[in-house]
């Protein structure tokens, strides 16, 4: 994930300082890593050296010195150029799900102590376990958008590596068996 | 174990064949009171042959299921007829409403089948249809609904006799994935507010997710019961300590 088009997305809303933005990033993104405060101090700079934000002014309001930062006409150019631009469709299959498979079932068949179907197995419960858990939090009452937003597309993903293992568990047969005939 | 979470229904090596076809070999399991149980598998897995034993809808060539003190498999076909009316609610993939009735008397009609007086059942049918927001559709035929309305109208007609086991074959399994989750929302609040148990049959992960617990069919046989087992007795304990 661009973490300065993120930024710049949330700086849309009004001017900022690094603390707010934080807040409102992992309110915004649930499922997502907490943004580390330092990272987004770190961006907010390189986001001004490269002129797509600027600083507005400081506050103290009793507390540490804050400063708040503010978009620039450049910025809202690359943000909607970000926007428009098309994310590669995972180019690479580069899963840890997928090469432990992989890897189970060549291991099997060269008499190994590997098990892909226990494997398998063991994955679906552990995955139903997280589809469960996302599925209570996006259908509790009073939900928001962003937990919804979120929970649908970790359940999606979720979904489609099951799909993958149930076919690839119809296939172990016919896999190890192409393997040992090599 | 508290007296209250003992199995609602207990079902020990279930066995059925459609002639030469083994629809089930010796499938087992347990299903709490007001347990969530989804029961996925490949097609031809035996889900539904399961289903319909379990709800005594067909009988087992062998094997036993136990409900709430009772042997489906003992009674008449009379005493299983009545326990399908009185204690289950079954809900199909496309929703097997009347289609001569409207909305407001497919729902009403379980009520009318066990005594309830007209007006009374047309009047628990307009608070089942309002509670899942299809009242306006109640004049309305089946074949003049939405999909996921008739479904909603379906659902209704399952619940209003107040069942304790709702038996669902994959309910969302006609409906597009947004009109799914509002039926399966509905589906599984409406269980929680009555503690009514559903064995929900689905080949879905998302709609197999609004459960508890998950079962696993291969071949006419439950491969997937046992990891779950302490956790949904624990969860379990928890409910009937409220």
């Amino acid at each position: 994930m661009s973490t300065r088009h993120v930024l710049l997305g949330l700086l849309t809303a009004g001017p900022s300082h690094g603390y707010d933005l934080k807040r409102r990033h992992d309110e915004r993104f649930p499922q997502a890593r907490p943004l580390a405060y330092g990272q987004v101090y770190t961006t907010l700079q390189r986001l001004v050296r490269d002129g797509l934000a600027e600083v507005e002014g400081t506050d103290a309001d009793g507390g540490p010195e804050r400063t708040h930062y503010r978009s620039t006409d450049k910025g809202s150019v690359e943000l909607a150029h970000w926007l428009g631009e098309i994310a590669p469709p995972a180019p690479f299959v580069t899963n840890d799900i997928f090469a432990k498979v992989v890897v189970a079932i060549l291991a099997e068949a060269a008499g190994e102590p590997a098990d892909p179907a226990a494997y398998l197995r063991a994955q679906r419960t552990a995955h139903m376990a997280r589809m469960r858990e996302l599925t209570a939090l996006k259908t509790a009452p009073g939900a928001d958008l962003a937990t919804v937003l979120s929970a649908d597309y970790a359940l999606s993903h979720l979904d489609a590596d099951l799909r993958w293992m149930t076919t690839t568990a119809g296939r172990l047969a016919a896999l190890t068996e192409e393997i040992r005939n090599v | 174990m508290t007296p209250s979470t003992a199995p609602l229904i207990t079902a020990r090596g279930l066995e059925k064949a459609y002639g030469r076809t083994d629809a089930l070999r010796g499938a087992s399991l347990t299903l709490g009171a007001g347990e969530i149980l989804a029961v996925t598998g490949a097609s031809g897995s035996g889900k539904s042959t399961l289903l319909h034993c379990l709800a005594g809808i067909v009988t087992p060539d062998s094997g036993s299921v136990r409900y709430d003190g009772k042997q489906v498999e003992n009674l008449s076909e009379a005493q299983r007829t009545e326990l399908r009316r009185t204690d289950f609610g079954i809900l199909f993939q496309f929703g097997q409403l009347i289609p001569e009735l409207s909305a407001m008397d497919n729902v009403a009609l379980p009520l009318l089948l066990a005594g309830v007086r007209r007006a009374a059942a047309h009047q628990q049918a307009a608070d089942w249809l309002g509670k899942f927001g299809v009242y306006g559709q109640a004049r309305l035929r089946p074949g003049e609904m939405s999909g996921g309305q008739a479904q909603r109208v379906s659902l209704a007609r399952a619940l209003v006799t107040g069942p304790k086991v709702v038996f669902a074959d994959e309910p969302t399994g006609a409906l597009d994935t947004l009109t799914g989750e509002q039926v399966m929302t509905t589906l599984v609040q409406s269980a929680r507010e009555s503690g009514c148990a559903v064995v929900l049959i689905t080949h879905d992960a998302q709609v197999a997710a609004y459960a508890d617990r998950e079962v696993v069919l291969r071949d006419g046989v439950v491969k997937a019961d046992e990891p779950w087992a302490a956790e949904h007795f624990s969860r379990a304990e928890v409910r009937g300590n409220d």
